[in-house]
């Protein structure tokens, strides 16, 4: 192995095999163009020409593919939402993630872990219970659990936080899951690009042609292309793209921030949250802590990182694991996450003819990637908002029909 | 650590403050139709650019404007609400 790495570092050509190709320039007119090559502008990319037989698309992307949200996410996965809507919507993806390394032939290490969510107040308790009883009505793994499972699942914890958030109970959904974010990314590229799909990336959407309310074109740092149908999939840098064909929305962003812990052996397998406290974390396969807690509190487009936030998000995690104070911290990030006043997304077809939207993903769009491609793929095909979409639309608001998710989504993505 | 300047208690750690959302004209609910009340209520620009926005000083509870870039978070200018700069 060393040797086959030496002769690799040495030599001139690069024999291993790319995930997908680079095509050297755009042509003048593509059947439909996806901006943004995070995982759902690829997911979507992908579930068009394998289910549509639409193949003639150029996907966008200003820097490289994975490098928005989607390589900058704390992975969870989950369904045990409060709306009707959410809950639907969610269960499914999370049924398409189980097969997903298979289609992909590639290992997104979808590691099945059970996710508590911690209530430390009676009204955070009965938000959980109505919670449980939504999820379980729509079929979903989801309960009420005592303290005691809590202390089993995660023997680490401090039960009492500190004294002054002791734990009364938890929600509790056995098919939570972590994943591989950048692997999502790869999959449905390489997928994409293996059904003729063209990824170019460093090529940066700068205007959008309209006449009379109907998609046309696209300008972008690479000369002018032809298209009738644009899908917009660039989570933090969907206002700037609603500006360019002059449509209005509620999506604000905010920073949101990560970090991740030096690693150390296995000791926590569930994802746990908690609300009150700000805190999600996980243990990555390679032992790190991956940690993450609320949005920052104002609006801003970069992914600077904060101190403050350093010290409340550990400062938090001490309380609830009081033995990890001689643990670094290695790395910290942050992504711009596209909020809306609903905590729900904004999907589907606008008041442009051919220009549709997949946005409003703010801090928990990673566990949609795959349901997100789907409904999309269908959305543009058929020009046709998909069932699962429909109380999704940007028109929700002006008819006052908003969906109500901040109970299950504000904190714990 | 990042500081705002307060327009009555100088600078102070941008921590003690709250963010209270872009300085906008309301209209008359009773005159307008519901899409406009609901156009005001929700939506937006929200590209980056130099904003005028609503802050507040938690500590004193003084409510103040702030111009800022949302791009760069310069904050360019802080005033009371009817001063000019
Ligand atoms: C710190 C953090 C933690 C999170 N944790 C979770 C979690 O635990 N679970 C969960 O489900 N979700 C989580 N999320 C949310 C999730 O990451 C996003 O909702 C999701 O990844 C969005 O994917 P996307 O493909 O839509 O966007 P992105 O991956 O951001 O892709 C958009 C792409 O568009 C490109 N782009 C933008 N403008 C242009 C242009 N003009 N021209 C060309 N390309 C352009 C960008 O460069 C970018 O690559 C988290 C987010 C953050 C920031």
């Amino acid at each position: 192995m060393p040797f086959r790495l030496l002769k690799f570092a040495l030599s001139k050509e690069h024999p291993e095999p790319r995930m997908f190709r680079q095509p050297d320039r755009l042509k003048s007119n593509y059947d439909a163009v996806i901006i943004g090559g995070g995982g759902h502008g690829l997911a979507a990319a992908y579930y068009l020409a394998r289910d549509y037989d639409i193949k003639n698309i150029a996907v966008l992307e200003r820097g490289y593919i994975g490098g928005g949200n989607t390589g900058r996410n704390t992975t969870i996965i989950r369904s045990n939402y409060l709306t009707p809507e959410g809950v639907k919507f969610y269960d499914e993806s999370v049924r398409l993630w189980q097969d997903l390394s298979q289609d992909f032939d590639l290992n997104l290490f979808y590691s099945n872990r059970g996710h508590f969510t911690l209530a430390h107040t009676d009204s955070s308790l009965r938000t959980m219970r109505w919670r449980a009883e939504v999820n379980k009505h729509f079929g979903i793994d989801s309960e009420l659990v005592d303290p005691s499972e809590v202390q089993k699942a995660c023997p680490m914890i401090d039960m009492t936080c500190g004294g002054h958030a002791p734990i009364l109970g938890a929600l509790y959904h056995a098919p939570g899951s972590i994943a591989r974010h950048d692997a999502v990314a790869w999959g449905y590229g390489r997928g994409a690009d293996l059904r003729g799909v063209e990824i170019h990336q460093q090529t940066e959407v700068l205007g959008i042609q309209i006449e009379s309310d109907r998609v046309t074109g696209i300008e972008t740092s690479h000369g002018t292309i032809s298209t009738p149908r644009v899908l917009c999939a660039v989570a933090g840098f969907t206002p700037r793209i609603l500006d360019m064909v002059g449509l209005r929305s509620p999506i604000q962003i905010h920073p949101l921030q990560a970090m991740v812990s030096e690693p150390m052996k296995p000791w926590l397998d569930p994802i746990i949250v908690s609300g009150s406290l700000h805190v999600y974390v996980s243990q990555t396969a390679r032992g790190e802590l991956v940690m993450g807690a609320s949005l920052d509190p104002y609006e801003l487009h970069s992914t600077r990182s904060t101190l403050d936030f350093a010290e409340g998000l550990a400062a938090h995690m001490l309380e609830l694991f009081p033995f990890l104070s001689h643990v670094k911290v290695v790395r910290q990030w942050a992504g711009m996450a596209d909020m809306t006043p609903d905590f729900a997304p904004i999907m589907g077809k606008t008041a442009i003819e051919g220009f549709y939207l997949d946005a409003g993903w703010g801090t928990w769009g990673f566990k949609a990637t795959p349901v997100c491609g789907k409904t999309m793929a269908y959305t543009v095909a058929n020009d046709r908002n998909h069932d699962l979409i429909q109380d999704f639309s940007l028109s929700r608001f002006e008819r006052y029909e908003l969906v109500g998710e901040k109970g299950a989504a504000s904190v714990g993505h | 650590m990042k500081l705002m300047t307060c327009p009555i208690n100088g600078s102070r750690p941008i921590s003690e403050f709250f963010y209270g959302g872009e300085l906008r004209s309301m209209p008359d609910p009773n005159m307008v139709t519901d899409e406009v009340w609901a156009d005001y209520v929700f939506h937006r620009n929200n590209a980056p650019g130099i904003k005028c926005e609503w802050w507040c000083h938690i500590p004193s509870n003084s409510w103040f404007i702030a111009e800022r870039n949302t791009l760069t978070d310069e904050i360019i200018h802080t005033y009371l609400w009817g001063e000019v700069v």
